[in-house]
């Protein structure tokens, strides 16, 4: 038996919404980062999932983009983070709000 | 069959993670969660015979990228100063409702049965999608080389920009 | 030979455009002699070219360098016929006279390499305008004589006069040009193009006395702004404020001459329309006595030049309009000769006076500065119509082609013999002031001869206003054999014929100029308590006339002062309140909507991802539920 693709993307919305709910309750700039990454595997779940039930290899090439991407968006975000920690001490996301209005 | 106890298996300890992640005090164990989301999700990528990806997921992201998360959390310090005050008192009723407003959502389609976004499954798993090294290297180095070569290049600017972030010597506050 | 016709032009404009860029490296005095280089060859170029028109029995020819609108007939062609050779030999050949007259005036000044610069683009300017094939071209020059104009007379701009003199005589040359575009748009109506070649050969057939009359009586307005004719003549007095030699070259010889030359130009147009042609006359005549009456009473020694400039160009306008184009033609010749020299006489004196004008503070100058006093005085007999000199044969011209043809010509006749009377008295006087009596100059100044690079463009001069008049005298017409093809569309106003008439008006004519002349020597070569009280008696003529009929307070509180209470009015009533109020009020209402956007940048990231991810799941609602 085949588990169908709407199985797939029923857990990939789950692991999306988490992250996104995560990503508005948490305040640690790091955990913050990590929800991303769990939304971008959701994604990549539902990409390798369409991919299979289209039979279509495009999906999984998408996927491998996607990796790079995130691999380097890694780099320079935690980058950035370590940048701001060394000049504000703090890993709080709300500490970081000078482009109020 | 086995890809059935395996999508549970695998869909509950990817759930679990996920929810370590947001849940967890300490930054430590929300990276432990998503390591176990990482590798939860890798091994979809082979039930789904995604190889190639199901690999790179585990070296890239399992390997590098969590490393790399580790060495910053050890480097910054476990900080719990998340709780310590909350400037959005109002944001927890948003999220609620947003959260309530997608589970409406998500019973809605699931009673209406509406479920189709793909078409149906197919019986067996067809060979054009196995994701072996050979599979995945002919499109990406045909159809997709221009796009190949911008990664290539996104990720050395990304190295010069992290490098250069790195050097930045600003004065403290 | 008109191969080289365009290097006419170019010359000057050459020499311009070298001066402009290296004018300060090359410096004082060798500017000057480059440019009166370039404008002595442009006069070489143009008589080798014009020989064949002197030997006589040569076809004009239009000259086509360039296609630039052909549409509407505006090339950049030039027209080589009699009348645009003599107007280039007296522009190029009086030009390069002051030119070199000018290297040694302009001696010590800071900007000499400048002032070269804006006189040799004068000099391009005013060539193109008369050697223009077609109407558009001939604009290009009208304009850009404007423009060096007003560069020359602000050419001291330090000073307020100045600048404001520039300023007036550009403002009032626009209202000139405004008619003059309106008359060219009104040409294009109806012929369809502008080009010479185009319009006089069928002007009697496409236009008709009621058109032909509006564009004559539009190029009217025109030809007065430019040549200071009534009641436009304002701005050129206080052109004088510009150097002597720009007075010289642009407010004597040969700019102000343009509106003169433009009727001649067009007169297959004028032909058609007499009530134009009259109105021409009439304004001429009325300027030339105008004029004369307020140089009468002038001290400063180039405002009595300015004046008696107008009055002269009035005389040219009464010839054009009178249907005497060659006799206008001719004084336009011999007054450039003769008033140039006059300038430049003028020019010497005040150089010789550290530039003192007023001839109160003159006298007793002949024994200092021969040379400069006899070619003055050469140029005086020429201007008051002393036969045989210059002044006598074209003003004699005049005023019998006018008298000819009668009715209310004879009006205009006898104002133009009373004219010629007061011109010579009012010039007898100012060379008596200048040159004669005791000297009333105070100590310090010590009045010299002026260099001889200035002397000999004098004697030049003196020698041209001598001769000049022997090319068209009534018994060798050679002038208007000369000029004759370029007036092949029109019946040309001549003298009545016959040698007893000839000498009654010459009689008349000569009269009047020795009677003002004499009077006007006897009067002033007296002392100076003398002549004060003789200018008393005739006030508050006198007044009025010195003042020069106070026309400047009236077109200042006529136009002037309406018009600045008009832009006051449009300035702080109507642009600060309505359009500025319009324009803040927006920007204030966009700032006030900014101020309420404002509070939606907190700045907290997790406020941005809430509204994001609302924003995101209305549109999932409308993706799924919408379907």
């Amino acid at each position: 038996m085949i588990v169908s693709a709407g199985y797939y993307m029923a857990l990939a919305a789950a692991l999306f919404v988490i992250g996104a709910l995560g990503m508005l309750l948490r305040r640690n700039v790091l955990v913050m980062f990590m929800c991303i990454e769990l939304m971008l595997n959701a994604v990549n779940l539902t990409l390798i999932s369409a991919g299979r039930a289209l039979n279509d290899l495009n999906g999984q090439v998408a996927v491998f983009f996607i990796l790079v991407v995130a691999a380097a968006e890694v780099v320079v975000g935690l980058a950035i983070i370590v940048a701001i920690f060394r000049r504000r001490s703090t890993a709080s996301i709300d500490e970081l709000s000078e482009l109020r209005g | 069959m086995v890809e059935g106890i395996l999508f549970v298996l695998m869909a509950v300890t990817a759930l679990a993670g996920a929810v370590t992640v947001v849940v967890a005090r300490n930054p430590v164990y929300s990276a432990m969660g998503l390591l176990g989301t990482l590798f939860s999700v890798a091994v979809l990528y082979v039930a789904q015979l995604a190889h190639f990806v199901a690999a790179v997921q585990v070296i890239v992201y399992a390997g590098a990228v969590m490393t790399l998360f580790l060495f910053v959390i050890m480097f910054i310090g476990v900080d719990t100063s998340d709780d310590r005050d909350e400037r959005l008192p109002m944001q927890r009723f948003w999220v609620g409702i947003l959260a309530g407003v997608i589970v409406l959502l998500a019973a809605g389609i699931t009673l209406s049965g509406n479920f189709d976004w793909v078409p149906a499954a197919v019986e067996t798993i067809p060979e054009a999608t196995n994701g072996t090294i050979q599979a995945i290297a002919e499109p990406l180095f045909t159809d997709w080389v221009l796009a190949f070569e911008a990664t290539a290049l996104l990720l050395t600017i990304s190295a010069a920009g992290a490098i250069a972030l790195a050097h930045f010597k600003g004065q403290r506050t | 030979m008109t191969d080289f016709l365009w290097l006419i032009i170019a010359l000057p404009l050459a020499g311009a455009v070298l001066l402009h860029f290296l004018g300060r490296f090359v410096g004082e005095p060798l500017s000057g002699w480059l440019a009166s280089l370039a404008s002595t060859s442009a006069f070489v170029f143009a008589l080798v070219a014009a020989w064949p028109f002197i030997q006589g029995g040569e076809h004009s020819t239009t000259v086509l360098l360039w296609e630039w609108m052909p549409a509407i007939g505006a090339n950049l062609e030039l027209l080589w016929d009699p009348l645009a050779a003599l107007m280039v030999l007296v522009v190029t050949g009086v030009g390069s006279l002051i030119h070199f007259f000018a290297i040694g005036y302009m001696h010590g000044d800071d900007r000499f390499d400048r002032f070269f610069t804006s006189l040799n683009l004068f000099m391009a300017s005013m060539l193109t305008l008369v050697l223009a094939g077609n109407y558009a071209m001939l604009f290009l020059g009208w304009e850009l004589v404007g423009l060096s104009s007003y560069l020359l007379i602000g050419f001291w701009f330090t000073r307020p006069s100045a600048a404001a003199a520039a300023k007036k005589a550009f403002v009032v040359n626009r209202i000139g040009d405004f008619g003059f575009m309106i008359a060219l748009m009104l040409v294009f109506a109806s012929f369809g193009t502008l080009s010479y070649a185009g319009i006089f050969e069928r002007a009697d057939e496409v236009l008709g006395v009621g058109m032909a009359t509006a564009i004559g009586l539009l190029m009217l307005v025109g030809a007065a702004g430019k040549s200071a004719q009534v009641p436009l003549y304002v701005w050129l007095p206080d052109a004088m404020e510009g150097p002597t030699p720009v007075s010289a070259l642009i407010h004597a010889a040969t700019m102000v001459t343009a509106g003169v030359y433009l009727i001649a130009r067009s007169s297959a147009i004028f032909e058609i329309a007499p009530i134009a042609s009259t109105t021409v006359a009439t304004v001429g005549a009325i300027t030339a006595l105008w004029a004369a009456t307020i140089a009468l009473a002038q001290r400063d020694i180039k405002k009595v030049l300015a004046y008696s400039t107008i009055s002269q160009l009035g005389y040219m306008f009464l010839a054009v309009g009178a249907g005497a184009y060659v006799a206008g033609v001719f004084h336009l010749m011999t007054h450039a000769f003769f008033k140039a020299l006059l300038f430049l006489g003028a020019g010497s004196v005040i150089h010789a006076m550290s530039d003192e004008q007023d001839m109160h503070k003159m006298g007793g100058l002949l024994k200092k500065m021969p040379t400069t006093a006899i070619t003055m005085g050469v140029g005086t007999l020429a201007i008051a119509g002393i036969p045989p000199l210059a002044g006598f044969w074209s003003k004699d011209e005049i005023l019998g082609s006018v008298f000819a043809r009668g009715g209310w010509f004879s009006a205009l006749w006898i104002v133009g013999l009373v004219t010629a009377l007061i011109t010579a008295f009012y010039m007898a006087r100012q060379w008596v002031l200048v040159f004669l009596g005791e000297p009333r100059w105070s100590q310090d100044t010590s009045p010299h001869e002026a260099p001889r690079v200035m002397t000999i463009p004098l004697i030049i001069l003196a020698g041209l206003s001598v001769v000049g008049g022997l090319l068209n005298t009534p018994f060798a017409l050679r002038l208007e054999r000369f000029l004759e093809p370029s007036f092949e569309y029109v019946t040309l106003q001549n003298p009545p014929e016959g040698l007893a008439m000839f000498a009654v008006l010459a009689g008349l004519s000569v009269m009047a100029s020795l009677v003002g002349g004499g009077f006007g020597y006897v009067s002033y070569n007296r002392p100076k308590q003398r002549w004060l009280d003789f200018e008393d008696g005739f006030e508050p003529l006198w007044g009025t006339w010195e003042q020069a009929y106070r026309v400047d307070d009236l077109y200042g509180a006529a136009i002037v002062a309406p018009g600045k209470k008009a832009a006051e009015v449009a300035a702080f009533g109507v642009d600060l309140a309505i359009i500025d109020g319009a324009v803040n009020g927006v920007g204030s209402a966009v700032r006030r909507l900014g101020e309420l956007a404002r509070s939606l940048q907190t700045g907290y990231v997790r406020n941005y991802g809430v509204l994001f991810l609302g924003g995101a799941l209305v549109i999932v609602i409308w993706l799924v539920v919408g379907r």
